[in-house]
């Protein structure tokens, strides 16, 4: 099943469209969060709104499609011949043999919302939004499985937060049974108005830009973004930086819906589980992009679990301070994220955050830092107790521990 | 090929006409009538008094469906990884929070926020069972079942353990409902294990390379009302199951095509 090789990556967030803005940004530690001034949304709040999604169009065979999830994830897919490498892995394996797995929680979501202000008098839509190619979880994969001629198995994760981390697994274990050669990975969630008046109907909204870790932060910063990973197996010689997806590590807290349990208990199982999968031990672990969404709660909860299963070992940031909390792309934007840090010997930092929790006994990374690195976790976790754990090594990295 | 299998430890299902998987084998083999009636959803076991309440549909439906699968096959659910499959969320959710945002205020209920995600049958699975395993949540519109089957056996190959599988569907309140028309609250659950045991009752393989047809369950009424809702494309799959028949069925898949299942019992 492990390792898969990420033969193309791609991610496009508040950052900017593309690898090469975002790690500009990561190494500039520039935050892309903004004061709200999405559609008529009226609150104290800060997002990681993407830049030109309203000029987005869908090619005219896909124009039932046409939604501000579904124009995000043909946008990210046009990324760093992301889309082209697709198509070269439908030629070699055949469409059938191709698989795409996506993490979203309110995939198009936003087109309903729109067309319920305008009901008329028996309470049916005036304009109604289309239920397959908008409404619909499924519609982000249908579009992109479209798009790129896909044939194979499809579907959308839809595990809150840790969505866009889990997919990595459905897909290694398909491939791995042999049902397909490889999957597009990823995750697509995009700003709406049930998330943004949703978390602050929780109090879970920073009205500034989210510090994650810092002792004065409190609640997130809600952005979005799409972000996808090709998985196949692994050549047999492969060059030195190329990511290799090691393994993936899950489990459930069984505790809350909406809050995480203190200890992290969740949290510690599937950073351990990843580990696990992965063959290695915590002590080759060079960097942990963390969940880190600077909620109190969360940030404290994935903080226990991190000193208990590492200690002070490993460097840990979260970026969502630079991009926002993406939801359900979040697991899938982090992981590449991370690739990016394997592949240019980079720990990115944490704009907005500047003073640790000293309840949390880390080392937290606040400006970036350049240093090698051969292994790195990204953790997920979300609403329901849904944790994910996904490990990376580079193709060069020493196993022996 | 693939080597996608597991043996089916657990079934249950619930929806209009049917309580339980015994009431609907027994329409699935002609033994009894099957008749449209409002489906009776139950208070969830395990769960805290106040969310006992508040729960939605769907976690009512997703909750009873895979107890029911465990107790068949004298599992502990606290061990079970779970796979819960489902083409849309919590509809009632849904409508109430799109008319809140559509009005001048938009105070939104956090609690109606929560329990919103489509993940909240697995969290409250979680709870109720006691279950820390992994759990995974997925949708796939009409392919729902037969996506949310490969995932499960995938699990059960790939990891190595027992899981078990809901597939459930609830209808829409207000204008959704025209625009997705579904039937009653509806769902089936399978346990699949990844050897066989002394409650494994078949085989379920997934065909590589082969065709087959959707099947039939003998019942126009049935057949019907599998296509009418995508968990119960399973209808077919599990008539041959309650007639103790093998043969292979072909499940929908979303991209077209037909995911092959073969059906195996075990004697």
């Amino acid at each position: 099943m492990y390792p898969l090789h990420l033969t193309a990556f791609t991610a496009t967030s508040a950052l900017g469209a593309g690898l090469a803005p975002t790690l500009a940004a990561l190494e500039a530690n520039r935050s892309g969060l903004a004061p709200c001034a999405f559609e008529t949304v009226d609150l104290p709040a800060y997002v990681g709104e993407v830049a030109g999604l309203d000029d987005v169009t869908l090619p005219a065979a896909l124009a039932d499609y046409d939604c501000r999830n579904n124009r995000l994830a043909l946008l990210a897919l046009q990324q760093d011949g992301f889309a082209d490498a697709v198509r070269g892995a439908v030629m070699r394996y055949g469409a059938e043999r191709v698989g795409v797995f996506l993490g979203t929680s309110t995939s198009g979501i936003l087109e309903t919302e729109l067309a319920y202000r305008r009901l008329d008098e028996s309470g049916a839509f005036i304009a109604p939004p289309s239920y397959r190619g908008s409404h619909t979880p499924q519609a982000v994969a249908d579009v992109v499985a479209r798009s790129l001629g896909l044939g194979g198995p499809a579907f959308v994760v839809l595990t809150a937060c840790s969505s866009g981390a889990k997919v990595f697994a459905s897909a290694a274990r398909l491939i791995g049974a042999g049902m397909i050669d490889a999957a597009v990975v990823g995750g697509v969630d995009s700003l709406c108005l049930t998330t943004l008046y949703g978390f602050n109907s929780l109090e879970l909204v920073s009205p500034e830009p989210c510090r994650p870790y810092d002792v004065a932060r409190c609640g997130i910063s809600i952005g979005e973004a799409g972000a996808f990973a090709l998985l196949e197996r692994p050549a047999q010689d492969l060059p030195g930086d190329a990511v290799l997806l090691a393994g993936v590590g899950e489990a459930s807290d069984a505790y809350h819906m909406s809050s995480p349990p203190p200890d992290g208990h969740g949290a510690f199982a599937a950073m351990q589980a990843a580990l696990q999968r992965a063959g290695l031990m915590p002590s080759q672990v060079d960097y942990l992009n963390l969940h880190g969404t600077a909620t109190p709660s969360n940030d404290a909860a994935e903080g226990q679990a991190v000193m208990q299963l590492f200690g002070r070992s490993v460097p840990a940031s979260s970026t969502k301070g630079a991009t926002g909390h993406t939801l359900g792309a979040a697991g899938a934007l982090e992981t590449v994220i991370a690739a990016l840090a394997l592949q240019h010997g980079l720990i990115p930092g944490s704009p907005g955050s500047r003073e640790l929790d000293p309840a949390l006994d880390l080392d937290y990374v606040f400006v970036p830092r350049h240093q090698a690195l051969g292994v790195v976790m990204s953790n997920s976790f979300g609403f329901g107790g849904s944790n994910a754990s996904v490990v990376l090594r580079r193709a060069d990295a020493r196993m022996d521990a | 090929m693939s080597g996608l299998f597991g043996y089916l430890d657990g079934v249950a299902a619930l929806g209009p006409g049917f309580d339980n998987w015994a009431m609907l084998a027994a329409q699935l083999t002609g033994e009894q009538p099957w008749q449209d009636a409002p489906t009776r959803l139950t208070a969830p076991p395990g769960l805290p008094p106040a969310e006992r309440r508040r729960v939605g549909k769907p976690v009512r439906l997703a909750l009873a469906l895979g107890f029911e699968a465990v107790a068949m096959a004298g599992a502990d659910a606290a061990e079970l990884a779970t796979v819960f499959t489902a083409s849309g969320g919590d509809g009632d959710n849904l409508h109430a929070l799109c008319t809140t945002l559509a009005e001048p205020a938009r105070l939104v209920s956090p609690t109606r926020f929560t329990n919103s995600v489509h993940n909240a049958p697995a969290g409250y699975w979680g709870i109720a069972a006691g279950a820390t395993a992994p759990s995974n949540v997925l949708s796939a519109y009409d392919a729902s079942f037969s996506m949310g089957l490969i995932e499960a056996l995938g699990q059960v190959q790939g990891e190595a353990r027992r899981v078990l599988l809901i597939a459930y569907d609830s209808p829409y309140p207000g204008p959704l409902a025209a625009l997705r028309p579904l039937p009653e609250p509806c769902g089936v659950a399978l346990l699949l294990s990844p050897e066989r045991g002394p409650a494994s009752r078949a085989r379920l393989a997934v065909v590589g390379g082969e065709t087959a047809a959707e099947g039939s369950t003998g019942i126009a009424a049935l057949d019907a009302l599998a296509r009418s809702a995508p968990s119960l494309r399973a209808l077919p799959l599990l008539a041959a199951l309650a007639r103790g028949e093998g043969g292979r069925y072909g499940l929908e898949m979303p991209l077209g095509g037909l995911l092959v299942v073969e059906l195996q019992p075990c004697v």
